[in-house]
């Protein structure tokens, strides 16, 4: 390890982030935020505890003695006062607000640069998955010192993403992607909390961020894209719970020529004995029963374990199943690899976003 | 106990059989019946707040599926969601003419009116049954049961769960209503309610009028987008 | 005001006069309590009073669930590993552990109490102005905690407090029935915000103008205002994610292009003005009580008269500050954050005020008073944590941690409960004619003040650290805090109970008393300890120099240091 930057807080600076329990800082939004902090919570403390000392104060000078009279003196509060409480607060919470909606807007603008990560997250565990590979789950390898953008979307239920020490947080929701970026500047692991209540397995749903030197992050990258290459060429056949090692799209393709979907399925738009693969993504169907469906990874999961549930109109009800004879991973690379194949000459609508196979709750 | 209240009061003249019952805690019967005004139009906006849930859910997923929407709404029928509108907007106006009555005392008026007002709510009740069941055998249903020719299942399904929440929630509303004009015309037959004190068929007609107004928003909505 | 004076109304007990078959018991005076004591003339009753007891015993029942829940929950937190109970029954006991203290006991408490018991006697009236609806709330929220009840019972639904879709639409827990008990809880919620605003509106004494109104009543009336418009959106919420459970019908459903954030849109709606609902009453007790024992006007009566209403109008436009995280646009977020500055300075404006009603006052310390210095600090503490929640930037760490749990905690527990135990303490003996061991609940008091503020802080602490919330294992680094709250819950626990148990034995061996034990000039004081069942003998009529904090010289309290 090279190069660290220093990371020296100043005394004050480290006592008061220890003073408050905040984790060490690894991003760039860390410092700002905890200045922040330390300026709204510490006016906190100093208010609630002057309010309450100016209570003691009025109470023991005021405090009633028997046998001593004392007459009312009606008083109003004056101007200076009544305006004061209100604009004192007011500016200070004014103030705050700006300084916090800066920070935030920043927070909430990735920069253009910025290398993209996509993470889905589902229960309960996370998937992370680089442009051009390779995949991981639970484990989030970034370079130090760079833009890092996070592409999310979850397959169920909410869930969120969150680092303490890199101070960011962002929910994942299905139907929909959301996104969080940082570049984080201090090398070492963390740990990534879900912090959507998800279901039993919430408080275990936990992944670590690996926060590398960048010289060392491209050459992990490069020597997990040329393991995907090496492995092509040598021809053997990829052991899937190998995920980290090849794209899921490359494992996909290899997957589907094994299990000779090709005999059925075309992937240049012509017609055979099943529906063409070529821009199948997304796209609406008929189906025997008359009702309409749109493509997505439930149904083409489904297809795949229970081809003839859903049946698309015109086709034979030939599908053998393949429930057993591929693993889920490689069920949902060979998904993968459909969503890959494209066609130019449809028009594609707006993406709504990943659809999913609703759990049946009727017991 | 009772006896020293009334005499407290001082009108033991107006109650009794025949006459609208004071409750013990007024003094007056201004006074109670100024209270369930009151009431009656606190409550009213409560009910508005229930109905602003559903439509507030409705613009936001026409907001994300607005041709679906269109498409969708072209499968209700219009000629007797029109109807149905034009029944509403009469009988309020037939209650109206109920609450104007009742302040001269023309009982038979009142009775008529609010008979005739019902009439129409019963007749609207009744063209929705139509219209539902239309519906349920076209597909057009809400959420998974969704599968009505020609419009697609995205944002299709999403306006019939609104418009039968819509039209549910409003249907059973104006089931209330009924229900309240029905009392308002057992009093004004028992004249408990008459010229002096006209709160129930008042109170029937604030309700009715809301209903009515409610209606006037989710037809626009739902049959002209 | 022409007070009624506290007839002693002897009770004959027999009838032919001169003839004495038995030794004539002790003169007994008639008051609410009293005057009927068959099972019927409780369970149909339509006085205000006996309502409010109901309401009592129905709250000390709720928080008492709440708090077991709680109690568990905390113990399992002692160990960051698997201990004591499995990860479905925590998640299932910090669900209910929230919908029974926020629907069943913060929203319910003090309107129900003491806004039922005291309104018609601070205004003048014999009751309110639906007595038939009041009972009707009762048992509505009655219908409604069974409901909830059986749900428990039969596993209890997981989805914490908030329901968010997806999960709640389709996890396999009993989240329905829950829902519907909340729900009709809700419906009784609306009856009696009605019933308090057209009782404030139309039953004001001869004379009482708005100007001359108990603070109390303000507050109240302000949180009536809320309960009306907000909670009719929350229960048709909750009915739609129940119809979706029961029908799929997928309104909330990705998969069928539902939106999951409208749901939560549509939940903070109510759920924001909620936390006011809650708050706003403790703020009514604490005008009073400070009053009271500091003999004094309010400082500002205006201010915090119009600052209830302005918290209970702002507080409707401030919702999306829950969702800063969640997926809205950055504008959206901006504008949240700008209106939840703004709500706060009411709150600000508030305390400075009861703090300075004991400027040249004449200040008596006591149990309710003790209760109220804690919720000075705990309400200002709470309250600018909350402020510093809205800071955007400061919310994106904070947000979904043990720091929100804290925050919420300091202001429900340490500002509403601690506003409730005040007010408890203060009308006690107007509510039941006796008063209480002034040295055992003080003690009480120190012990649910220090047990408090060491179970809280020690959980903003962890959540700085990152400590997320609705958890069940935790990272080891986190145990130290978790044992340091635990051991404070306990603390916190033991005071409360033995605050309970003081109320419980005054109720029964009491000294008695029978005519404003505290010398308040508060309307309510005129009728007596315990009030007769017509609240006042005749009409009051509010006279043009008298209010309810007209207090001129010092007099001997009758109730001595």
């Amino acid at each position: 390890m090279t190069n660290q930057p220093n990371f020296a807080l100043s005394p004050a600076d480290d006592w008061m982030r220890q003073m408050l329990f905040l984790p060490p800082r690894a991003s760039t939004f860390s410092a700002d935020i905890d200045h922040l902090h330390y300026f709204v919570i510490g006016t906190t403390m100093l208010v609630a505890t002057g309010i309450f000392l100016a209570a003691m104060l009025l109470y023991v000078k005021y405090q009633r003695k028997p046998g001593v009279p004392r007459r009312e003196v009606p008083h109003h509060p004056p101007m200076w006062f009544e305006l004061s409480i209100i604009v004192v607060p007011l500016s200070l919470f004014l103030l705050w607000f700006f300084m916090g909606f800066r920070t935030f807007i920043q927070m909430e603008t990735p920069p253009a640069d910025s290398m993209d990560v996509y993470v889905m997250a589902k229960k309960w565990m996370w998937k992370f998955a680089y442009q051009g590979g390779p995949n991981a789950i639970n484990t989030l390898r970034v370079p130090a010192g760079r833009d890092v953008r996070l592409l999310m979307t979850s397959r169920d239920v909410i869930h969120s993403f969150y680092v303490p020490e890199l101070r960011v947080k962002q929910d994942v929701v299905p139907g929909r992607t959301s996104q969080l970026w940082f570049n984080a500047n201090r090398l070492g692991t963390y740990d990534i909390f879900c912090t959507e209540y998800c279901g039993t397995g919430h408080s275990t749903m936990r992944g670590r961020i690996e926060v590398m030197d960048p010289a060392e992050f491209d050459t992990w990258v490069s020597a997990q894209r040329q393991g995907i290459a090496l492995r092509q060429d040598m021809g053997g056949p990829v052991d899937p719970d190998e995920l980290g090692a090849i794209t899921m799209v490359q494992l996909g393709k290899k997957v589907a020529s094994d299990q000779e979907c090709f005999k059925c399925h075309t992937i240049d738009g012509s017609a055979h004995i099943g529906p063409t693969w070529l821009g199948l993504y997304h796209r609406n169907e008929r189906l025997t029963n008359g009702t309409e469906i749109l493509v997505d990874e439930a149904y083409l999961t489904k297809s795949m374990m229970d081809p003839m549930a859903d049946i698309v109109m015109g086709y034979a009800p030939v599908m053998p199943t393949y429930q057993g004879k591929i693993t889920a991973p490689q069920t949902a690379a060979i998904v993968e690899y459909i969503k890959s194949l494209e066609d130019d000459r449809i028009a594609q609508a707006p993406n709504p976003g990943p659809a999913y196979e609703p759990i049946n709750t009727l017991r | 106990m009772a006896a020293e209240a009334v005499a407290a009061t001082g009108h033991g003249a107006e109650t009794g059989p025949g006459h609208p019952k004071l409750a013990h805690h007024y003094e007056s019967l201004e006074r109670q019946a100024h209270a369930n005004r009151f009431g009656v139009w606190v409550f009213l906006g409560s009910e508005s707040l229930l109905f602003a849930v559903l439509f507030a859910s409705y613009a936001q997923y026409r907001d994300i599926n607005a041709s679906a929407f269109a498409l969708a709404s072209r499968h209700l029928n219009l000629l007797l969601g029109t109807f149905n509108t034009l029944l509403l907007i009469s009988s309020s106006f037939t209650v109206a003419l109920a609450t104007y009555y009742i302040k001269k005392n023309n009982k038979k008026a009142v009775l008529t009116l609010i008979a005739v007002s019902m009439l129409m709510g019963i007749g609207f009740i009744v063209i929705k049954g139509f219209e539902w069941t239309a519906d349920f055998n076209e597909g057009a249903l809400p959420g998974r049961f969704f599968h009505l020719e020609g419009v697609p299942f995205q944002g299709g399904n999403l306006f019939f769960t609104c418009y039968f929440l819509l039209t549910g929630l409003h249907g059973a509303h104006v089931v209330i209503g009924l229900v309240l004009l029905t009392w308002a015309a057992l009093r004004v037959q028992h004249n408990t309610a008459s010229a002096s004190y006209d709160l129930p068929v008042e109170i029937a007609g604030l309700y009715w009028h809301l209903v009515d107004l409610i209606w006037i928003f989710l037809y626009p909505l739902l049959y002209l987008v | 005001m022409n007070p009624s004076t506290p007839s002693a109304e002897a009770v004959a007990t027999s009838s032919a006069p001169g003839v004495q078959a038995h030794p004539p018991p002790p003169a007994r005076r008639l008051n609410y309590l009293n005057h009927d004591t068959s099972v019927k003339s409780w369970f149909l009753t339509l006085d205000h009073k006996r309502i409010g007891v109901i309401w009592l015993g129905l709250m000390v029942m709720a928080f008492s669930t709440g708090g077991f829940f709680a109690l568990i929950l905390r113990t399992k937190l002692l160990h960051p590993g698997p201990y004591l109970i499995s990860a479905q029954e925590y998640n299932r006991m910090f669900t209910l552990h929230g919908v029974v203290m926020v629907f069943f006991f913060l929203i319910p408490v003090i309107p129900g109490i003491f806004g039922n018991f005291l309104l018609p006697l601070m205004l003048g009236a014999k009751d309110v102005a639906f007595p038939k609806l009041n009972l009707m709330s009762v048992y509505l929220y009655v219908t409604g905690l069974s409901f909830a009840l059986w749900g428990m019972i039969h596993g209890g639904a997981d989805t914490g407090w908030t329901f968010y879709t997806p999960y709640s639409t389709t996890t396999p827990s009993e989240v329905t029935p829950i829902l519907f008990g909340v729900f009709l809880s809700g419906l009784g919620s609306i009856v009696t915000g009605l019933n308090f605003i057209v009782t404030i509106h139309t039953m004001r004494a001869p004379g009482l103008n708005w100007m001359k109104l108990p603070l109390f009543t303000w507050s109240i009336y302000a949180t009536s205002i809320i309960q009306v418009l907000a909670t009719p959106v929350i229960g048709m919420v909750l009915l739609m994610v129940a119809f979706e459970r029961t029908f799929g019908w997928g309104i909330f459903d990705p998969a069928r292009g539902g939106d999951p954030i409208l749901f939560q849109h549509l939940f903070w709606f109510y759920s924001h003005p909620a936390v006011y609902i809650m708050v706003l009453p403790s703020m009514a007790v604490v005008s009073e009580v400070v009053a009271c024992y500091s003999r004094n006007r309010p400082y500002g009566y205006k201010v915090i008269a119009y600052s209830s209403l302005g918290i209970a109008f702002v507080g409707f436009l401030t919702w999306g500050h829950h969702m800063f995280v969640s997926g809205q646009s950055t504008f959206d977020a901006g504008v949240f954050g700008f209106l939840s500055m703004l709500v706060g300075i009411f709150s600000a404006a508030k305390i400075f005020s009861w703090v300075g009603t004991m400027y040249k006052g004449s200040v008596e310390f006591s149990t309710p008073l003790f209760y109220i210095f804690g919720f000075f600090f705990l309400f200002v503490f709470g309250g600018m944590t909350g402020v510093a929640i809205a800071t955007l930037s400061l919310d994106i760490p904070w947000h979904g941690t043990y720091f929100i749990v804290a925050h919420f905690h300091f202001i429900m527990v340490g500002a509403t409960l601690m506003a409730f135990l005040a007010g408890l303490h203060y009308w006690f003996p107007l509510m039941f004619g006796r008063t209480y061991s002034e040295r055992w609940s003080l003690a009480a008091a120190i012990m649910a003040l220090v047990g408090f503020v060491g179970t809280f802080f020690s959980q903003f602490l962890v959540g700085n650290e990152g400590m997320p919330r609705r958890y069940y294992e935790y990272a080891e680094r986190f145990q130290s805090l978790n044992v340091a709250s635990t051991m404070f819950a306990y603390l916190l626990a033991i005071g409360l109970m033995l605050a309970l148990l003081v109320l419980l034995i005054a109720l029964f061996t009491g000294e008695k008393v029978e005519h404003n034990p505290w010398g308040s000039a508060g309307f309510e004081w005129l009728a007596a300890c315990p009030p007769i069942a017509e609240n006042f003998e005749g009409q009051p009529v509010v006279a043009e120099e008298s209010d309810p904090y007209a207090y001129k010289v010092d007099v001997e309290v009758p109730h001595g240091s």
